[in-house]
């Protein structure tokens, strides 16, 4: 296990999403996957917010839809090109998440998630209801694929399972310095305690807002993508369920790490493909698994792994430290929650 | 007088839609005072609550309010055991964990209502289907039934809660949880019991409201997230701020339909939420900070 730790490990998973496309012979299941390299770009911003700065946005897939959306509106009503389209996908679900995430983070704990919660619903109800912009129910058809350079247009399979391909690698690697550093730090004090984090002089405000921002701008980004990719709008990609779902990802990977959300979204939609007959009423079986989940895995699977080898370290220090035990050795070791993959 | 006809039919709709959402507010707000715990799944059991109904009147031909206690025992079992199987063992964990166990909870019996019920929108048939006239106003009956029952329910809760001492033990564990071991409170027991009430509260409200309304596996979700605002706003655990803030929501979606745009109704509370959030970040009624 060692050895797939680290870079090594993260190079391999790069490796095996490269040679996929080579190993299946099936266009459907690139789309599956790239489906699902989309919702966990989208899961990563989420599990910023709320696996590192502890405070539970459920408004995620809402601002999912607004880059889709802005995507969507932009290139089908007013011809701009995809990938200006795109970059402002990005910015504007930051722009619009500023003034919500000044509101909203006054909030603290339930309150903020209470909150967000009804946000996300104004979100959903304004896309569904203003139908001179969005095209309501009918939602938008007909997106252009995504250009490349030199006239290339990014429409098959295998092309666009590169591109989001591309953009989740980026997109992790980004989360992963972003959480390593100083400024991570930081928004994990902010999660284990506000108090201690402002005493040790955290401006809360500014940070819940930034690691807020940067959340969404990760959501409006994989909106961005879904239009580009799937091509076709509507209003239920705002729905509450996709922040639920991603949610479930986050926890099943484990909260609070990059890997785990990553592992998640990309594992869960093929198990779904395997209960595929149950589709509709896939919930009858993953609802109950998530609550048996929450009760006796909460740290998720990459979570108890990290756990697990953090208790052995301890154990074997406390072995080491035992033959030498004149002078007081610490042995404290990191706990599961705190490190990160 | 035309126009004082129009706001007395407002004001009509106002309460019905107002003791609806206390009804159901009343309920989150008990079990929120009790463990701390924002019950997503409520709105599951409101919707549970009017399947149950609509099953047993449709398929056994029960009268509709033998159909109203059938399905307010059954919601109220159901809660319960959601209490001892899920939040019971969560209850050491804070913040996140119960949130999204309350979510699977949600989801699960949600698909559960589609997988038995289907997705399709039913309507609910109520034997009082007729309409009152009084001095040019017209009423239909379902609607002043549902006036009547709920703020009677309101009336029974309020005297069950001040008046008996099975009552005070769960305004005791609100306010207190320690101070309440200390006397000899049961705090299982009192779970229990306040999710049990909860449960049936959704059951009844739901069963009041479906006859004019349709009945879907979906149809939790707005009453549920309207219900939040309304516990936001008269402060989380507090009884009289759940009944006070649904009926304030009610009027201004009433009349926010009536006056502003019907299109735009279900945006009213939330938008309201977000302002009054805003302004007052610690709620209209409570004091201090959050």
């Amino acid at each position: 296990m060692k050895y797939l730790e680290g870079r090594i490990g993260w190079t391999l998973l790069v490796l095996a999403g490269l040679v996929f496309p080579f190993v299946t012979g099936n266009d459907y299941h690139l789309t599956v996957m790239s489906t699902a390299y989309i919702f966990a770009l989208a899961t990563l911003g989420l599990n910023l917010i709320t696996g590192y700065t502890g405070q539970f946005n459920l408004a995620h897939s809402g601002f999912m839809a607004l880059g889709a959306y802005v995507v969507g509106i932009l290139t089908v009503d007013h011809q701009v090109p995809f990938w200006i389209a795109f970059a402002l996908s990005g910015v504007i679900t930051a722009i619009v998440g500023l003034p919500l995430g000044f509101v909203s983070l006054r909030l603290k704990g339930h309150y903020f998630s209470i909150f967000t919660l009804c946000v996300g619903y104004i979100m959903f109800l304004v896309i569904e209801k203003w139908e001179s912009l969005t095209h309501g129910t009918v939602g938008i058809i007909g997106i252009p694929a995504p250009t490349g350079f030199g006239g290339y247009v990014f429409d098959q399979p295998r092309a666009l399972y590169y591109l989001v391909f591309a953009f989740l690698v980026v997109g992790a690697f980004v989360m992963h310095r972003i959480v390593t550093s100083l400024l991570g730090r930081t928004f994990m004090a902010i999660r284990n305690s506000d108090e201690l984090a402002e005493s040790l002089g955290i401006n809360l405000a500014r940070n819940k807002l930034l690691s807020f921002l940067l959340s969404v701008f990760y959501a409006g980004l994989a909106g961005g993508l879904y239009a580009g990719f799937v091509r076709f709008l509507g209003p239920d990609l705002a729905g509450t369920h996709h922040t639920f779902e991603m949610t479930t990802f986050m926890l099943i990977g484990g909260i609070g790490t990059i890997l785990g959300p990553l592992l998640g979204a990309i594992g869960m939609p093929w198990l779904s493909q395997h209960l595929q007959f149950l589709q509709e009423y896939r919930y009858v079986v993953f609802g109950p698994l998530i609550i048996v989940l929450v009760i006796f895995v909460p740290n998720g699977i990459v979570g108890s792994y990290l756990a697990w080898k953090a208790r052995r370290a301890s154990n074997e220090a406390k072995k080491l430290a035992v033959p030498a035990a004149a002078k007081p050795v610490n042995t404290t070791a990191p706990q599961g929650g705190a490190t990160h993959a | 007088m035309d126009f004082l006809q129009q706001f007395l039919q407002q004001v009509l709709n106002g309460l019905t839609l107002g003791g609806i959402y206390s009804l159901v507010a009343l309920g989150l707000t008990l079990v929120y005072g009790i463990l701390h715990v924002p019950n997503f799944a409520h709105g599951a059991f409101y919707m549970a609550g009017a399947f149950v109904s609509f099953h047993l009147m449709t398929r056994y031909g029960v009268n509709y309010w033998l159909a109203m206690a059938g399905s307010a025992a059954v919601v109220a079992v159901l809660s319960t055991l959601a209490e001892r199987l899920v939040f019971h063992p969560l209850r050491h964990h804070s913040g996140l964990h119960p949130m999204i166990a309350a979510i699977g909870m949600m989801l699960f019996l949600e698909a559960t209502a589609q997988l038995i019920w289907g997705a399709d929108f039913q309507r609910m048939q109520s034997p009082y289907s007729g309409i009152v006239e009084l001095g040019g106003l017209t009423a239909p009956v379902q609607r002043l039934l549902i006036i009547a029952a709920a703020f009677l329910m309101m009336v029974v809760l309020h005297l069950f809660l001040k008046r008996t001492v099975t009552g005070s033990t769960i305004i005791a564990m609100a306010q207190n949880r320690d101070g309440a071991s200390l006397v000899g409170i049961d705090a299982n027991r009192v779970a229990m019991l306040t999710f049990a009430i909860a449960g049936a509260l959704a059951a009844i409200a739901a069963s009041l409201y479906a006859p004019i309304n349709l009945v879907y596996p979906a149809m939790g979700n707005l009453v549920i997230t309207k219900a939040f605002v309304i516990i936001i706003l008269g402060g989380m655990g507090s009884v009289p701020g759940a009944i006070v803030g649904g009926l304030i929501i009610g009027f201004a979606e009433s009349f926010g339909a009536f006056y502003i745009s019907s299109d735009y109704k279900d945006i009213i509370a939330f938008v309201l939420l977000v302002v009054i959030l805003s302004v007052r970040p610690q709620g209209l009624f409570t004091k201090g900070v959050r």
